[in-house]
């Protein structure tokens, strides 16, 4: 009898392993990382550019060839095999690994970016302890003419006091070409003191030291792992990078490339793949490349697609003023954003539900959906999870609202500082992210964003979106539940045939991909707008007879 | 009263759970095989990764307490009819007021020589669930012995960890005593394309041991010795009522029931896998081992229990599956075989893994069954169709209604339509595309 040959895929025959092309695939995109953390450890020391290019490109190369060999030499479908398996994605050592390496980093990011190497063009000072700090104020003049003050030196910027003197330091972002030059007033508007910066020595010339009392100026660049990224800051915005543009690259990226993956993954479903093209889209658009390109041309900071109460700083004065007074782009910036609250969202969560945004559009969303989504089957399930969540998202929106409106009357600096702390960066940030591979890919979007809370609440009650169930057709298999991101129970609904309404879905369709029986449908319509989950169509029996 | 249900099943729990909705009666469910209920048709995915076990749990392990459903880990070794007892492997004897019986199936076995031996098991229990995973370690190759449904599932599992299959069916063609011609060849091809080593036209002789008492290989009927170290038992299932045969239960493959469920036994009733109906509904079958069946029979019997009769009405058939990536949905009557009277029309993709197909009877042209293969189709609009005896151009001109893909999928409804028009020479044009306001509208009898 003829051998058949048993396994026509390419792929090796120990699923837990990887076949000799992703080994490569593997090695370079460690590589790419090696070169980072190289870069991290200071030991990178000319040719950025050269070393910056290699280290994105590898990464690119290594996950896009790796997902191309998982998912190619297979039949297209559903390929979610060894989920449970592999330690990766299982909260296994992997997992915790990873967690554990993801939350460190944003835990530098946020609080130590000195770590990162952050300096960033800054200055540091010493005055004589009898000098009055609040009297000096150093700023930046470019090669235009146009100058930028910093700001008077003020105690709060103290970072080491010696019996020689005070030092302070701070950062002179405005700091964009060779030809610019720092400036110091003792006073008020006294004439400054000019100092010269040569950025290839990285040396400050013409100081008077007597100016102010100064004792000494001392310029850092940026270094390590942050100064790698200054040559794509300077491309892009003429300034050097900070441990913000270093994030917004990276997640951008990391979008981009396990974007390709994802769309590898699910190319026999075309909802997967161009609602993929879009979160990847409007990342790289609107939230990395289009503020960038607005900072070059000295406008202010802005993602356009990133909305109030999910930007908590919009109505903040500072906010206001720096697009007030950003002439008619800064108008246009401020006008967008409003409408964005009262007109374009609420009208887009009526015709789609929120997933227009949560899935579609949203940064957050966008990484959950692409590096997080080996992780979506982690969401806790649970009924109690579901309390918790409702009683805690809707405790930040309330937060969100409260602060806003009280910053109108009180400018409070410990508050805005403390929704920043506890919300920005510990929930959305340290938690949201850092935690995939122990608690999924949406904790921030199911616990935390106030933005999901209204938007989810409009889909509840006024949307036409639905996830619409087959009839009769639920096995109650338990996929859907597993791979919901957001930890809907959406079983519990399909196997009563009712239709899934819920405020916390986003849309992502998933769960209607992973059915293996065809039972749920992403839909939209006005008809039924008020009743969308009345019908339990797997109910046969009732008081007018048997339904069948 | 004090209701006891026998098996956990699909069919034992959505009893359970409508006893409970309908009344404050006690309700006690005996299972031997699990502590809490979950999905049989899951097991798969517990395999391959896709889900932990717990994760086949429909229920959370509340829902039994806070709904007052007792739940029993243990075997029933007989009843006693006449004084309403159960006697228990461990427990104490268990009196009953009404029983239903959930007992579900089991996997045939034809005498094969060797059919006993370790490694040879079929799919259908938690427990062989265990079986296949401890088989599973250092599996150089498995035989799956029946070409239906749980044996492309096992060949599936086994793909999945890349252990060999070599996958004996007896029929000249997959499942072609349930899927026509078309369908059938697509199920093969697919079958072959994930590397399965399928043979057609053969059939298990006998299973050979090792010095272990472990499975070395099988014969085929056509002679061939296959060395293997597992053997899979798919060729279908029977009703798992050997304990019944001692009692005064009237049985013949399964346990007879009437249109309410109950059995020759007052106050016993019989549901699911393991029931044959007495006089089955025009169009359906005596034993109908399916999951959407379990689930109808588990809510009517709770009705007449709790004193309301309620005749078991299943309606108009439907049934899904899935082949390795192909999904499969029927809708109504779609023979493998079908009679003169039974016009059909087959639309099928160029790529071979998708089609539709619809059946309807040539006098009147009243449609009688849909069957797809890669496209989903909705039950609402395809059945109501059914039901109303739609004709198969207004079908056809509204054939949109029923499509279920997701949004930006193709649709292929224009080149069904197209294709009829050719064999037909006629001029039909699709009225209705995909779309849900247009399906609101059709079930709720609104047209605008």
């Amino acid at each position: 009898m003829a051998q058949v040959e048993n396994s026509m895929s390419l792929a090796n025959p120990h699923p837990n392993d990887m076949d000799t092309i992703q080994k490569i695939a593997a090695a370079i995109g460690g590589l790419g990382l090696l070169v980072m953390l190289i870069a991290l450890f200071g030991q990178i020391n000319g040719n950025y550019s050269t070393w910056l290019t290699a280290s994105l490109t590898l990464m690119t190369v290594g996950v896009c060839a790796y997902a191309w060999r998982e998912y190619t030499n297979e039949q297209e479908g559903i390929k979610n095999n060894h989920v449970w398996h592999r330690s990766l994605t299982n909260r296994g050592l992997w997992g915790w690994v990873v967690g554990i390496v993801l939350t460190g980093f944003y835990v530098v990011l946020y609080f130590f970016p000195a770590l990162l190497g952050l300096n960033g063009y800054s200055v540091t000072t010493k005055l004589p302890h009898n000098a009055d700090p609040t009297q000096i104020s150093i700023g930046v003049e470019n090669s235009n003419g146009e100058t930028y003050n910093t700001g008077t030196l003020a105690l709060k910027d103290t970072i080491k006091t010696s019996n020689v003197g005070d030092v302070y330091k701070f950062n002179l972002t405005r700091l964009q070409s060779l030809n610019d030059r720092i400036f110091i007033r003792c006073k008020g508007n006294d004439t400054p003191y000019y100092v010269d910066y040569n950025a290839k020595q990285k040396t400050l010339t013409n100081l008077d030291k007597d100016a102010c009392g100064l004792r000494e100026i001392k310029f850092d660049a940026n270094s390590n792992l942050i100064k790698l990224f200054d040559p794509l800051s300077v491309f892009l915005k003429k300034q050097p990078a900070s441990q913000w543009f270093v994030y917004g690259a990276l997640y951008t990226l990391a979008i981009l490339i396990f974007g390709v993956k994802f769309m590898l993954k699910y190319r026999h479903n075309r909802y997967q793949q161009f609602r993929t093209l879009s979160v990847m889209f409007f990342q790289l658009g609107f939230a990395f490349l289009i503020p960038e390109i607005l900072m070059r041309l000295n406008y202010p900071y802005n993602n356009f697609m990133n909305m109030w109460p999910l930007n908590y700083y919009f109505f903040d004065d500072w906010n206001i003023a720096a697009m007030t007074s950003s002439g008619k782009v800064g108008m246009f910036m401020l006008v967008w954003g409003l409408l964005m609250i009262v007109v374009i969202s609420p009208v887009l969560t009526y015709f789609y539900g929120k997933r227009w945004y949560c899935s579609w559009v949203c940064g957050c969303g966008g990484l959950a959906e692409t590096a997080g989504d080996p992780f979506r089957h982690l969401s806790d399930k649970s009924l109690k999870a579901w309390k918790i969540e409702r009683w805690m998202i809707h405790s930040v929106l309330v937060f969100a609202i409260a602060m806003t409106v009280l910053l109108f009357f009180f400018n409070s600096e410990t508050l805005r500082s403390w929704y920043g702390f506890a919300i920005g960066s510990i929930f959305s940030g340290v938690i949201g992210v850092g935690f995939y591979p122990i608690m999924g890919s949406r904790v921030w979007c199911r616990f935390g964003c106030p933005m999901a809370a209204i938007l989810g609440l409009q889909q509840r009650f006024f949307s036409r979106f639905r996830i619409t169930t087959n009839g009769g057709q639920c096995i109650s298999c338990g996929n859907c539940s597993t791979y919901c991101e957001m930890g809907i129970d959406v079983r519990a609904y399909a196997q009563k045939g009712q239709n899934i309404v819920r405020a916390s879905c986003v849309g992502c369709g998933i769960c209607a991909a992973v059915c293996p029986r065809g039972v749920l449908r992403l839909e939209n319509s006005a008809i039924d707008i008020n009743e969308r989950t009345n019908d339990m169509k797997v109910i046969m029996i009732s008081e007018d007879g048997v339904r069948i | 009263m004090h209701i006891v249900i026998i098996g956990n099943g699909i069919s034992g729990i959505t009893a359970a759970r409508w006893v409970r909705k309908l009344s404050n009666h006690q309700i006690t469910v005996i299972s031997d095989e699990t502590d809490h209920f979950f999905s049989r048709t899951a097991l798969m995915y517990v395999y391959m990764g896709h889900m932990r076990f717990k994760d086949t749990q429909p229920y959370e392990d509340w829902f039994w307490e806070k709904n007052r459903i007792g739940l029993l880990r243990d075997r029933v070794q007989s009843i006693d009819t006449q004084a309403k007892t159960l006697n228990m492997r461990r427990s104490a004897d268990i009196k009953y007021d009404k029983l239903v019986l959930a007992l579900g199936s089991e996997p045939n076995k034809f005498g094969w020589t060797g059919q006993d031996l370790d490694g040879v098991q079929g799919m259908y229990s938690a427990q062989d669930l265990e079986g296949m995973e401890i088989h599973s370690i250092g599996l150089k190759q498995a035989v799956i012995v029946g070409g239906g449904l749980i044996g492309i599932e096992m060949a599936e599992m086994f793909h999945s960890r890349h252990i060999p299959v070599t996958f004996l069916v007896r029929e000249n063609s997959f499942w072609n005593v349930v899927l026509a011609p078309e369908e059938s060849e697509m199920v093969n091809r697919v079958i072959k394309k994930n590397g399965i080593d399928l043979r057609l036209e053969t059939e298990l002789k006998e299973i050979l041991p090792d010095e272990n008492g472990k499975c070395r290989a099988v014969i085929t009927n056509k002679g061939e010795e296959i060395a293997c170290q597992f053997v899979g038992l798919t060729a279908g299932v029977h009703p798992n009522i050997n304990f019944i045969k001692e009692t005064k239960i009237e049985t013949q493959r399964g346990i007879m029931v009437d249109e309410r469920l109950e059995t020759s036994v007052k106050d016993i009733y019989a549901v699911g896998d393991c029931a044959q109906l007495r006089n089955p509904p025009p169009g359906r079958r005596n034993i109908e081992a399916v999951w959407y069946v379990g689930r109808m029979m588990g809510e009517t019997v709770a009705y007449n229990i709790c004193g309301k009769s309620v005749e078991y009405q299943p309606g108009i058939w439907f049934n899904s599956a899935k082949f390795f990536d192909i999904e499969y949905q029927v809708y109504g009557t779609v023979l493998a075989n079908p009679p003169a009277e039974h016009q059909s029309l087959y639309w099928e993709h160029a790529d071979g893994e998708k089609s539709i197909r619809i059946v309807w009877d040539d006098m009147s042209g009243m449609v009688i069954g849909f069957q797809t293969m890669g496209i989903r189709y909705r039950d609402e609009v395809c059945r109501q169709w059914i039901r109303d005896k739609a004709h198969i151009e207004n079908v056809l001109m509204n054939l949109g209604l029923a499509n279920f893909d997701p949004e930006f999928y193709d649709q292929y409804e224009a080149d069904v339509i197209a294709m009829y028009n050719q064999k037909t020479s006629g001029n039909l044009q699709l009225v209705e595309k995909r779309g849900l306001n247009s399906v609101i509208k059709f079930i709720k009898k609104q047209f605008a």
